[in-house]
């Protein structure tokens, strides 16, 4: 391949493609980061070895036979119960810490994370069973998205669109983001900060994991997904650090962005590009539009 | 360092000052002028925009509209470090104390803008940074001793009592040899003691080290007794300035104060 | 103590126990620079392995392909690691200290990227060679001695002087810095290129020790290790980087040791299982120390030291 060779539209509309599927995951995932950190002020750099986790674990469980839906659904259980577990047992101790501390022990959560599951797991990919997602590809026009592509896509949407409406319509969803947005109103209103921070936990958790086990079917349940648990945080800055429309928006625009420069840029660089590209992009907006796209201008300075 | 007039006029000059957050009105036509070597006090109830118009004054809040003028030097768009620069110091209703540091450390903080020594003569610490440590060490030594810290000098400050704290916050402020000083309710949760000891220090500075006071209080004895001219806010606006007998006797103050009209 | 190891451990100690010696000065030099940004200046950054990685692979490459001398090499890779952190430390004119731990990570991410591009080594390892002088790793270790003794003595009397001060003033405070007329801009960029400079200095020798470098030896974990090693020893603490830096390089030795003997039990080699282990263990010291004593060891020895004296 060259670099740079400009393909017929038909490649790059299948990069596109393939990029809004991962997107699409990177929006989820992202989602529970904007709404860890909107709920409790913390960066949760956790998050993209929960996605990890949560990959293996749904692997894990296929392999022993069930079958995918309850294999998921046992998942997204476990996951929930493990970021209620982490917040109860960890972060609860660290209320009145100063943030720095607590952005630390995310640190050191994520190290532990990865460790078990390198411990565990190796380096072999796995993979989940070809039949849950096989089947012929869905015609877009004239390009052929694979089914594992569509898939992903719709999972993520629906995930999406089942947190909007739980934010829009149920208790504790509207409770969750009273406090989100004021800490102290929520508060004099008599809602639980602690609830919402657990269940800020228990949510995130829970669609990292659905993000794990759709990039894990996308690409291979290995350690480099690892790496692209790390694109929610670009993600994440791209959209506002406390948006959770931009969450869905920046998801989108890095997963194109990733496909696209992997797609024509990288014979001329060596390869790699599809994980250092959108740090790249982290870089430009820090330096030209901190808040992000949608972001308030909370983490710019006075 | 004695506030040097500098200029002919007021050392200090805000005109209209017109401040907004989104919605929220701050400042809605503030002004006042300050003296050189004067001791001013600013009151107001609740929500006038003392503070704000103090944060606008050092640089933090940028006015949509209006003057502050320094010395005939316009301040408005200057980062706060320049404006401390430029001879203005303050102190905070919080309290910008440096809790882990000792009183000692953050008073030589306090002399950032006057040590000479930087990143590799520092780390080096050879003769020229060695003699500019040791002769801010001297100056500071003076400040501790003129506001009777120096039994203290060495505690970290986070564990010092509050009425201590605040007068720590005042050595730091005096350390940065300022010709002009905003207090931000020095007296604040003092008890009495504290707040008679506070007050004498503030004259002491204004009257022997000659530096001009601007300050905002609540407690009205305090401002009486030591202030030379009075600026009453309410709503983000001037509404009367002057002696502190006029101010007492003026009833749009008295009834921003108390909300009805005094026969 | 200073005859000690300058004399002592030198006759005494057997060469491995000199390369060990020669791996944790090293460490301290980094940890010390990584303390200087997050526990003084309060910054914290998951950088610091990326950064020791651009020292190591500059002073390799000015010394094997270009011939520079190391006495040259190490101070130039000291020198342009100082340039790469300044870059990566613009963002800090304007974001809050805590965000700019997600540009860290993207220094980390990008220069792992970039020093494993064909042109610099593809993957491979670049030669770090030592000066003829230097073939003796008990020589070796005093040039490391001495460069670690040096960077500590440097930092204490930052510390202690008039940029210090302001470095932990803008830590404690977002606004009453600047009221004192510290340009915070001003000084946490000088926060990165100091640190960086330290992290430089240590990969270029530790590049130099090892006589190879690698990109695997700089990944994001060595980052977590270094941050373990100032959580443990105590943030904002000198001494603390020390014994940090000592702790956290002697634990995989240890870890190896004891892992030895159940060698042939174990799922996978036994280095994978090291590996993961290891990187497990430095996750929970980060998280049973900042939940704990987030001053770390130092004030827990300061502790001991004040409960037993009474």
């Amino acid at each position: 391949m060259d670099c740079l060779a400009l393909r017929d539209g038909l490649f790059f509309g299948n990069q596109v493609v393939s990029g809004l599927a991962t997107g699409g995951v990177y929006a989820l995932v992202a989602l529970g980061l904007v709404l860890i950190y909107k709920a409790t002020q913390v960066v949760n750099f956790a998050q993209g070895d929960l996605l990890l986790l949560g990959a293996y674990v749904g692997w894990a469980l296929t392999s022993v036979g069930l079958p995918f839906p309850v294999a998921f659904s046992l998942t997204l259980v476990l996951a929930a119960a493990g970021g209620l577990a982490v917040e109860r047992l960890i972060l609860r101790r660290m209320i009145g810490s100063p943030l720095i501390a607590v952005i630390i022990v995310t640190l050191g959560l994520s190290s532990m994370l990865r460790g078990v599951v390198f411990l565990v797991a190796g380096t072999e990919v796995r993979r989940f069973p070809e039949d849950v997602f096989g089947g012929p590809p869905v015609e877009v026009g004239p390009v052929l998205v694979p089914q594992i592509h569509a898939w992903a896509l719709a999972i993520a949407a629906a995930a999406v669109a089942v947190l909007a409406l739980f934010f829009r319509y149920s208790r504790q969803g509207v409770a969750l983001r009273a406090a989100a947005d004021d800490q102290q109103a929520a508060m004099s209103m008599g809602i639980r900060i602690s609830r919402t921070f657990a269940l800020s936990w228990g949510l995130s958790a829970s669609v990292a994991a659905i993000g794990g086990i759709l990039l894990g079917n996308l690409s291979g349940v290995n350690f480099t997904l690892a790496d692209l648990g790390q694109q929610v945080f670009p993600v994440a800055i791209l959209g506002g650090l406390d948006s959770l429309a931009g969450a869905i928006v920046g998801g989108l625009l890095i997963g194109v962005l990733q496909s696209v420069a992997s797609g024509y840029v990288d014979p001329c660089v060596g390869g790699g590009l599809r994980d250092v590209v959108p740090f790249f992009a982290l870089v430009v907006i820090l330096m030209v539009r901190p808040r992000g796209l949608f972001g308030r201008a909370q983490i710019e300075r006075v | 360092m004695p506030a040097r007039a500098l200029t002919a006029g007021p050392q200090l000059v805000v005109a209209d000052l017109h401040l907004r957050f989104g919605g929220v009105v701050a400042l809605a036509g503030a002004s006042l002028a300050v003296q050189h070597g004067e001791l001013a006090a600013i009151i107001g109830p609740n929500g006038a925009g003392k503070t704000s118009l103090l944060n606008t004054i050092s640089g933090l809040y940028r006015p949509q509209r209006g003057r502050v003028d320094f010395e005939g030097r316009s301040l408005v768009g200057y980062p706060p470090h320049h404006v401390a620069r430029l001879g203005i110091a303050r102190t905070f209703q919080n309290l910008g104390l440096f809790r882990g540091l000792s009183v000692l450390d953050n008073l030589l903080l306090g002399r950032h803008l006057h040590l000479r020594t930087g990143l590799l003569t520092g780390g080096l610490y050879w003769g020229p940074a060695r003699k500019d440590e040791i002769a801010h060490r001297g100056l500071v030594e003076e400040i501790l001793l003129f506001l009777d810290l120096q039994h203290v000098r060495d505690q970290v400050v986070g564990t010092l009592a509050y009425g201590v704290q605040k007068r720590v916050e005042l050595g730091r402020a005096l350390a940065q040899a300022p010709r002009l000083l905003l207090l931000d309710e020095p007296m604040a949760g003092m008890n009495v003691q504290e707040k008679e000891d506070m007050a004498r220090f503030v004259l002491a500075v204004n009257q022997t080290r000659r530096v001009t006071v601007l300050m905002i209080e609540h407690d009205m004895g305090v401002v009486m007794h030591l202030s030379q001219r009075i600026h009453v806010l309410d709503f983000g606006r001037t509404i009367a300035a002057g002696t502190p007998e006029q101010v007492g006797r003026d009833p749009r103050v008295i009834r921003a104060y108390l909300g009805q009209e005094v026969a | 103590m200073l005859a000690a190891l300058y004399v002592a451990v030198p006759a005494l100690a057997s060469a491995y126990q000199v390369y060990v010696l020669s791996t944790i000065l090293v460490a301290c030099i980094g940890a010390l620079g990584l303390n200087l940004l997050t526990g003084y200046a309060g910054q914290v950054s998951i950088g610091q392995g990326g950064f020791l990685g651009v020292g190591a692979f500059t002073s390799a490459l000015l010394a094997s392909r270009t011939g520079v001398p190391f006495w040259l090499s190490v101070p130039a890779a000291g020198l342009v690691t100082a340039l790469v952190g300044l870059v990566f430390g613009l963002p800090s004119a304007r974001i809050k200290g805590l965000y700019l731990a997600i540009a860290t990570l993207a220094a980390q991410v990008i220069i792992q990227w970039t020093l494993s591009r064909p042109a610099i080594a593809g993957g491979g390892s670049v030669a770090a060679p030592r000066p003829g002088v230097l073939q003796d790793d008990r020589i070796y270790y005093l040039v490391v001695l001495s460069v670690a003794l040096l960077a500590v003595a440097f930092a204490r009397n930052v510390l202690r002087t008039r940029v210090g001060r302001a470095l932990v003033a803008v830590r404690d405070h977002e606004v009453a810095p600047a009221m004192i007329g510290v340009d915070v801009a001003q000084h946490k960029l000088l926060a990165f290129g100091l640190s960086a400079l330290y992290a430089g200095i240590a990969g270029a020798l530790l590049g130099h020790l090892g006589r190879a470098v690698t990109v695997e030896q700089f990944q994001l974990d060595l980052s977590i290790q270094y941050l373990a090693m100032i959580v443990i020893g105590g943030l904002g603490s000198l001494p603390g980087s020390i014994l940090g830096a000592l702790f956290v390089t002697l634990l995989p030795i240890l870890l190896r040791a004891a892992v030895a003997p159940i060698d042939g039990l174990l799922p996978g080699s036994a280095a994978m299982v090291l590996s993961s282990v290891q990187v497990f263990l430095f996750g929970l010291i980060i998280v049973v120390c900042m939940a704990v004593e987030p001053r770390g060891l130092a004030r827990l020895w300061a502790r001991l030291g004040g409960a037993l004296t009474r």
